[in-house]
């Protein structure tokens, strides 16, 4: 699986990603800056975590408007795969990749922690290595997580299983709506979650939850 | 020039919960009865023309772009 990962100034979960995206798939992943346009030709397009911009505006609002954003557009209208992982989920809500939009936690207090998470749809080219129901751990580190959509849109994803991951049992840290903490674009190829499962595959890391949806995209592409 | 200022709000039926801080922390400094507090933001611009329709259609599409995410804000304009 060739992927590669976006860089921004203020994101700073991208050698995490670049070290899960290397022990999972064998092939280290090529780097993007954000002034680039013309993308390399990979399977996987990865925006990871961080707080690009120093969060200004809004969270991914200035990351959004980047021109590399508008080569990720044109590439995931072509089918390629897009992650997006806290931030950079932020960024592809703001960027128009995905519905909704993500608020400040109802908390109001920065959330680090682990969390459980539900596969709501295990159907998806970044799931299938799970069982739908099934309850997978999770890290997350955020303020702004809190997931909002209108009454429209989020009747319109909860029905198209748009909702790939859901807080489970009481741990929703953040205060979204229905607990969402993933979602996914109707043509099933851009994802984006607030958790980061790229920080739970392996012992080291306490567990290897989060390496089935790594593993999942790695046997669509092989496939 | 032309002197402009945005203010974004947010949209009814979206939770603030920086609003309700705010409202607590009122509450506490003893002012009662402060109910319904919503954050914005007020963006102040110069624009360097003096054509108004145009500053105005500009701004339109700078609030739609960039400074409101019109998923959950609204905006409005006035130029001064």
């Amino acid at each position: 699986m060739k992927s590669a990962v976006v860089q921004l100034p203020g994101l700073n979960r991208d050698r995490d990603m670049i070290a899960a995206l290397t022990k999972i798939s064998g092939v280290a992943p090529v780097t993007v800056w954000q002034t680039e346009t013309d993308l390399p030709d990979v399977d996987l397009i990865v925006i990871p975590g961080g707080f690009s911009y120093g969060d200004y505006l809004r969270c991914g609002a200035i990351a959004a408007r980047m021109p590399v954003m508008q080569a990720i557009k044109a590439k995931a209208e072509a089918g390629v795969k897009v992650l997006g992982v806290c931030n950079g989920f932020q960024i592809l809500l703001e960027a128009g990749l995905l519905p909704g939009a993500l608020m400040r936690n109802s908390s109001l207090k920065f959330v680090c922690r682990e969390v459980k998470l539900e596969v709501a749809n295990a159907e998806t080219d970044f799931t299938r290595a799970y069982d739908k129901g099934q309850i997978i751990r999770c890290p997350v580190a955020h303020h702004d997580g809190n997931f909002f959509a209108d009454a429209e849109t989020l009747a319109a994803i909860e029905g198209d299983g748009q909702v790939v991951f859901r807080y489970a049992e009481g741990t929703n840290p953040n205060g979204s709506l229905n607990d969402i903490a993933g979602v996914i674009n109707a043509k099933g190829n851009v994802l984006g979650l607030m958790p980061h499962p790229e920080n739970l595959i392996e012992a080291a890391h306490g567990g290897s939850d989060g390496r089935g949806l790594f593993a999942s995209v790695l046997d669509v592409i092989a496939a | 020039m032309i002197k402009a200022r945005v203010t974004v709000t947010l949209k009814n039926g979206v939770l603030d919960p920086q609003g309700k801080a705010i409202e607590g922390a009122l509450g506490s400094l003893g002012f009662e009865g402060v109910g319904a507090i919503r954050q914005g933001k007020v963006f102040d611009l110069e624009l360097a023309t003096a054509d108004r329709a145009k500053a105005e259609a500009d701004l339109k599409a700078m609030c739609d772009k960039l400074l409101a995410n019109t998923v959950i804000e609204n905006y409005t304009i006035a130029l001064a």
